[in-house]
């Protein structure tokens, strides 16, 4: 599971390190770290913001841990749609039940529609669809697109898809 | 000076531009070692024969051989009665069935003479049996001109990138969808004044529904397939949707977004379909060229891109294979 971390670190020398040994200590893979040194909290701490890949399980150990250590651990959370994907639309997009295509990706659980732009001309003339989909993770995105690829077909829809450069 | 006696077969514009490409690089190639003689060109209305190598002067005026044929020999009984070693195949392309360029491949492989063409027809319908035809008589059959024009893509792959594994190749590979794409995004024009000005422009063909269907494109993906993936796929294996349906508000909204979108054939996946491409990516070229992205093991990915089409365009492919034929002893073999 990929989390996300914010901390506060005291301004003085060592302390990331410190902020790291729990997450080593519990097998965190480190996916980033960010060292906010500029913008220190008015109680004079410095924000840094860790994103792990861990076992869920974990989590309160390391929380629990990174606390004894003096380091204090403002948020930590699931970074749930950490993938995107952008596709259009094109045909009678609204006629055939936007709201119906949208539900479709946003009922899996693991997929959600979050960002929409339309572009209407002519009645009876065929409308298109932006439409950024985030899931959970590049198996989900995968899912997702072949949800939209069935409805496309079944409402006669063009899905243009981006190209997958990096997918090979 | 390594002396070759070549025939020419089909004379439309691209049998023009390798008449024209053999005239003008006469000296250079003689320079190489090599002496290309054309002793045969051919079309539907007979053949101009000349034992010394054919006049480009006298015939490159002439829309077809009609009025300067010296012989009315056509076709397969050209081929198998004319003394040369190199045919080379620019008859118009037909994807259903191959002909007539396939049966001319054939009678040339058949009787010993390599082949270099840029008719995709014959290799669309049949590469495996038109290769094991080439391999069983001692003959190259080549075919750069095929796919992207004079875009370097199979002799890339082949020779410059040779070993690295290739896990596939995206891009585009028809300058008329491409053309009437940028069109429709650069002036919001729909899909049928675009059509309209490419064929004004000679861009498209009367009936464009070859281009436009993405049949071309799909052409293109099996012959890449076959020849350099070791796929045995046929046309109806890939999965094909053209242009037609792509509106200019779905391009602007797609612009909006960072995205153009392409007519984008894909090998391994065998698809042809019109695509969202980042804007600045390397193979969102415009107008009519085409591009391709070739995804490597050990080079990362390769872009390249150029004219997919053109009559001098496509004959400087052909040229080029022509040349690699010959070059071949000399320079690739491992002794």
């Amino acid at each position: 599971m990929r989390l996300s971390m914010d901390l506060e670190l005291q301004d003085i020398p060592g302390q990331l390190l410190l902020a790291l040994q729990p997450l080593r200590d519990n097998k965190a893979n480190i996916i980033s770290v960010v060292h906010h040194r500029d913008r220190k909290t008015p109680r004079g701490m410095i924000p840094v913001r860790f994103v792990v890949e861990m076992d869920r399980n974990k989590i309160d150990t390391v929380k629990e841990e990174l606390k004894k250590c003096g380091v204090s651990v403002v948020r930590a959370g699931e970074d749930r749609l950490i993938e995107s994907v952008s596709v259009v639309l094109v045909g009678h997009v609204l006629d055939s039940d936007l709201g119906d295509t949208i539900d479709r990706i946003d009922t899996t659980g693991y997929a959600e529609v979050m960002d929409l732009s339309l572009s209407m001309t002519g009645i009876n003339e065929p409308s298109s669809a932006y439409l950024k989909i985030r899931a959970t993770g590049k198996a989900e995105i995968q899912k997702a697109l072949s949800i939209l690829r069935e409805v496309g077909k079944e409402k006669q829809l063009l899905v243009i898809e981006p190209i997958e450069m990096e997918a090979i | 000076m390594r002396d070759v006696k070549v025939s020419l077969v089909g004379y439309g514009i691209v049998g023009h531009g390798v008449v024209d490409a053999l005239s003008r690089k006469k000296a250079m190639l003689r320079d190489m070692g090599l002496n290309l003689k054309l002793v045969s060109v051919t079309d539907h209305t007979g053949t101009v024969l000349a034992e010394d190598g054919v006049d480009a002067n006298k015939i490159l005026g002439e829309r077809t051989l009609e009025n300067v044929a010296t012989s009315g020999m056509k076709g397969k009984e050209a081929i198998s009665a004319i003394d040369s070693e190199l045919v080379i195949e620019v008859t118009p392309t037909n994807i259903v069935h191959g002909q007539p360029g396939l049966g001319h491949m054939e009678a040339a492989l058949s009787s010993g003479k390599h082949v270099v063409t840029s008719n995709k027809g014959p290799l669309v319908v049949s590469y495996s049996h038109l290769k094991k035809l080439a391999e069983d008589n001692g003959v190259m059959l080549k075919f750069e001109a095929t796919v992207g024009g004079t875009m370097p893509l199979i002799s890339l792959v082949e020779r410059t990138l040779v070993g690295n594994s290739i896990s596939g190749i995206q891009g585009i590979f028809n300058g008329t969808c491409n053309y009437i794409l940028t069109r429709m995004t650069e002036e919001g024009i729909p899909y049928t004044h675009a059509l309209s000005e490419a064929q004004d422009l000679g861009i498209a063909e009367a009936d464009p529904s070859y281009d436009v269907e993405g049949v071309d494109t799909a052409g293109k993906v099996v012959i890449l397939a076959n020849s350099l993936f070791n796929m045995d796929v046929k046309y109806s294996d890939v999965d094909v949707t053209g242009i037609t349906g792509v509106t200019p508000e779905a391009l602007a909204l797609a612009k909006k977004k960072g995205y153009a979108i392409k007519l984008i054939g894909d090998v391994p996946a065998l698809t042809v379909r019109p695509t969202l491409v980042p804007l600045g990516s390397p193979i969102a070229v415009s107008g009519t060229l085409n591009s391709a992205a070739i995804y490597t093991d050990l080079s990362g990915t390769i872009t390249v891109t150029g004219l997919g089409a053109g009559s001098i365009e496509t004959a400087s492919a052909i040229l080029t294979d022509v040349i690699s034929i010959y070059r071949t002893k000399k320079i690739d073999a491992i002794f």
